[in-house]
């Protein structure tokens, strides 16, 4: 490899915050001044080379400190860890939270996606920018879902600097929008997690038990709360037995695509190729989803916990936690509970002195709802464009790094404590033998109540959203986020099951439940999710880059036209909607039609 | 001559295209085995010295079992695999991808795309005058070659060609995201300010004619391309003693351009700047 990193050089602010990450370099083949013994040996390429996954954190370094990336910024860190500059500059500018552009050190997101489109976001936005005037030094955007659903409309305040700082103000008007973005380090303290859970201390509850119950900060806490005892009878069992249970329990993937967890964990366990790794994906960026988020916040130790027991239950010794850009409590809390789990023995070389090591790194996204596609997110942490992968080979076999790796997602995960500690038996038992286990929902839009809601597998839709305080003139419902589909208030008998769902032609997605009262105008909405998709995709394939494209057009042409007027356009978007969900590479292509689809063959959106 | 290079015997995976019976070596992709058998796959973005990036989708095919398409390019035959490619599913995916494409690039110097379009019945006005396109103008900024990114399907080819696959220089790369991702050096800036060392190995792969000669780009520019009235000769490059093969392309007594046959064994279609673009010595006339 003959790089080449031209002569832009990087000022001393931007020097010190890579330095801050990797320590100043060793030599000038890894950025520091030339001295003569560079002549005579060359040390450090690839050992540079193989940090290529420290890119993405020299990104966030540069940007969290600066505010964007700079040619020299962008070329110093390109040095330190020989990368080809073409190359960074590509995955720099994939991500939305960074800019290559100076821009202003404060930047303020408007989140404009659905629950905060229906409670009114674009008037905070004009709000907003008509009190900013043009010259505030504050740079506001206009951002996909937040994940802060359940207090829509959400903004969130990001200022460069050392430290950064955050703030978050949710429900938002424009005063407290403008405070935010103005005085962050001042900002009035989050309202708790369990804010979100309008159960909280229900004793029924598994997952969200301890939510609002522990101190989300304390270790002891934790374990005086049932803490440590799933890793417990995880050692007591073994490997293979804790996939057996996992297995028995009829767990299925949280995610999205409900897989079996325990024949993932098997198929991984198995293959001899080695290291395995451990990926919790926590990128969750599916409109309407916040379930991960409030699981972080409210019960850290609990996904750490979890990851151990799927760890150790794999033979793998190294876990990423991939959390998304948008979630700065979040990211701080886990941060803490990993430290302190680490100080305490119970992650490190020898876990609950049992001899076996498994340690956690925690790797923040920057915005691209793409990387929460399993091998994205594996681009994505290996200092590549999160663009997804194709398959086979499957990441049980070729995953992170090109190793066998395991991936779940935060609530799959968190379901794996209660299996062990009431056995899978007992477990099974909750919900419907097709779907086992207590699942979670998030319900947002217009209802009372919205929040995350825990229910057995099997409730119907209109016993959840009568929990969250259904308002009257209900047009439609969500299920399962952008990439899911409306149903009909009349439709609300709907089991929640993965099979119930199937069978009344719908998904149940992630758990997304979206309520729409007729004050929603759908064709609006549909244009938003089209927007969405047209934005979020990675472009790497057409039938994605382009049909989304041509797909959020044909919306804009009939937003105000029904009936034959409409009816060429939504025959177009019938062919391009077949072909992207056939032809495409991931699931986001797959998926991008779905919703548009179910509004005008179920909800009868342009009659 | 080209030479066949031996390697271990492979076996064979027995499966069927279109209800016959195909028989590849183990490892084949269903392309190969559909062009062993006389299937015609349209392909765009595969290339045949390079590991296919399976992104323009336009050889999608019908695999018994399989929830969505699979390209051709790079799936492989597996055992008992019954592969379909002819199906309206596969033609109908076919048919929008050549639409999509051809409605948002210029595909003119693209081969074969006329004839696709025409059989599958693709109509790209369909999606109305303002559709989006890219609509750029050609980046001339040194002597040696032309980016023409209006023509540009981001088939990675070239980001593949320049990178880890062959020339390890890593002058390119995808910027950007979705429909604004486009190919570029560093910070977007002219070549002539990068890495790229002028092999003119991505010009070799680019599929459709966005990366070109300046040469080729001028007389087109001119109306002067005539390929039917240009010559081709192999012969070997006289610059040091690698012995790359050279293709030489003339029209009117001139060399136009210059390729490298992608059968040989030692440089597989590519070669330095000097034996790409110096052959102005070979005209001078004077």
């Amino acid at each position: 490899m003959d790089l080449h990193f031209g002569d832009s050089k990087p000022t001393d602010d931007e020097r010190a915050a890579v330095d801050a990450l990797f320590g100043p370099p060793e030599s000038s083949w890894e950025g520091a001044d030339r001295c003569d013994a560079d002549l005579r040996w060359a040390r450090g390429g690839r050992e540079a080379r193989n940090r290529r996954d420290l890119l993405l954190p020299g990104l966030h370094a540069i940007n969290d400190r600066i505010g964007w990336i700079s040619e020299g910024a962008l070329g110093y860190l390109c040095r330190r860890l020989t990368v080809p500059p073409a190359e960074a500059y590509g995955v720099a500018t994939f991500y939305a939270m960074f800019s290559v552009e100076p821009r202003p050190a404060t930047v303020l997101q408007v989140c404009t996606d659905l629950a905060c489109a229906a409670a009114g976001a674009a008037g905070l936005c004009a709000g907003i920018a008509s009190r900013l005037g043009s010259d505030s030094g504050v740079s506001v955007e206009r951002s996909p879902c937040l994940g802060l659903c359940e207090r829509a409309p959400a903004v969130l305040a990001v200022r460069a600097g050392d430290p950064v700082r955050t703030a978050l103000s949710a429900p938002a008007d424009v005063e407290t929008a403008v405070l935010a973005a103005s005085a962050p380090g001042s900002a009035p303290e989050e309202r708790p997690a369990a804010g979100a859970v309008p159960q909280a201390g229900d004793a029924s509850l598994i997952l969200l038990r301890r939510i609002g119950v522990v101190d989300p900060s304390s270790l002891d806490d934790y374990r005086a709360h049932g803490g440590y005892t799933a890793l417990r009878r995880a050692f007591a069992l073994g490997p293979s037995e804790v996939i057996r249970e996992v297995t028995d329990s009829g767990l299925l993937g949280r995610g999205g695509a409900a897989f079996p967890t325990g024949r993932k964990w098997r198929a991984t366990a198995s293959q001899p190729d080695g290291p395995h790794y451990l990926v919790c994906n926590a990128d969750e960026s599916e409109p309407g989803t916040f379930k991960d988020r409030v699981l972080m916040e409210g019960d850290p130790y609990a996904l750490v916990e979890a990851m151990t027991v799927a760890a150790y239950a794999v033979g793998a010794h190294k876990g990423y936690l991939y959390v998304r850009g948008e979630y700065p409590r979040a990211l701080r809390r886990m941060r803490h509970a990993v430290d302190c789990a680490r100080a305490r023995g119970l992650l490190g070389d020898d876990v609950l002195g049992q001899g076996y090591a498994f340690d956690i790194e925690i790797r923040r996204g920057a915005g691209a709802y793409i990387c929460g596609e399993e091998t994205a997110l594996f681009n994505s942490i290996e200092g590549y464009r999160g663009e997804p992968r194709s398959k086979p080979p499957f990441p049980v076999e070729k995953g992170l790094f090109g190793r066998p790796t395991v991936e779940n997602n935060v609530e799959t995960l968190v379901n794996v404590l209660p299996i062990l500690t009431m056995g899978a038996p007992a477990y099974a038992a909750i919900g419907t033998p097709g779907s086992t286990g207590p699942k979670l929902f998030c319900v947002s839009g217009t209802v009372e109540r919205p929040g995350v809601y825990e229910l057995p597998f099997g409730a119907t839709l209109g016993e959840l959203l009568t929990l969250a305080g259904l308002r009257e003139n209900l047009r439609a419902v969500l299920l399962g986020g952008a990439a899911g589909g409306f149903v009909r208030p009349d439709e609300l008998d709907v089991p929640l099951t993965f099979e119930g769902t199937r069978e009344a032609g719908t998904t149940l997605g992630s758990g997304v439940v979206m309520a729409f009262d007729d004050t929603v105008p759908m064709p609006r909405l549909l244009v938003r999710i089209a927007e969405f998709f047209r934005d979020e995709s990675c472009g790497q394939c057409v039938p994605c880059r382009v049909g989304t494209v041509r797909q959020e057009e044909a919306l804009h042409r009939i937003v105000e036209r029904t009936g034959t007027d409409a009816a060429d356009d939504i025959a177009l978007l019938r062919e391009v909607g077949r072909a992207m969900r056939d032809a495409s590479i991931c699931g986001l292509g797959q998926t991008a039609w779905n919703a548009v689809e179910s509004a005008i063959d179920r909800l009868g959106a342009y009659e | 001559m080209t030479a066949i290079p031996l390697g271990v015997p492979r076996r064979l995976v027995e499966f069927t295209i279109d209800g016959q019976e195909a028989r590849v070596p183990e490892g084949s992709t269903i392309l190969d085995a559909c062009r062993a058998a006389g299937k015609d796959v349209p392909t765009l973005c595969e290339g045949d010295t390079l590991t296919p990036k399976n992104a323009c989708r336009v050889c999608v095919v019908e695999v018994e079992g399989s929830r969505t398409l699979v390209p051709a390019c790079s799936r492989r035959a597996e055992a008992g695999m019954e592969v379909r490619t002819g199906t309206e599913r596969a033609r109908h995916s076919r048919k929008i991808v050549l639409e999509l494409l051809a409605s948002s690039v210029d595909l003119s110097t693209t081969p074969m795309v006329a004839e696709w379009i025409k059989e599958y019945d693709a109509k790209p006005d369909r999606f109305g005058p303002d559709a989006a396109r890219l609509n750029e103008e050609p980046k001339i900024d040194n002597e040696l070659y032309v980016r023409d990114y209006d023509k540009c399907i981001l088939c990675y080819k070239c980001v593949d060609a320049c990178g880890d696959q062959w020339q390890n220089t890593f002058a390119i790369s995808v910027s950007g995201r979705g429909f604004d991702a486009r190919i570029a050096v560093e910070h977007d800036a002219p070549l002539t300010d990068s890495a790229c060392v002028y092999c003119g190995n991505c010009i070799e792969v680019c599929p459709t004619g966005a990366l070109s000669f300046k040469s080729e780009f001028d007389r087109r520019a001119a109306g002067e391309w005539d390929e039917s009235a240009q010559t081709r000769t192999t012969t070997v490059c006289a610059y040091c003693g690698v012995g790359c093969n050279l293709t030489l392309h003339v029209q009117d007594n001139d060399i136009v351009k210059v390729t490298s046959p992608h059968d040989n064994p030692v440089t597989h279609g590519n070669l330095c700047i000097k034996g790409r673009f110096g052959y102005q010595h070979v005209q001078n006339r004077g």
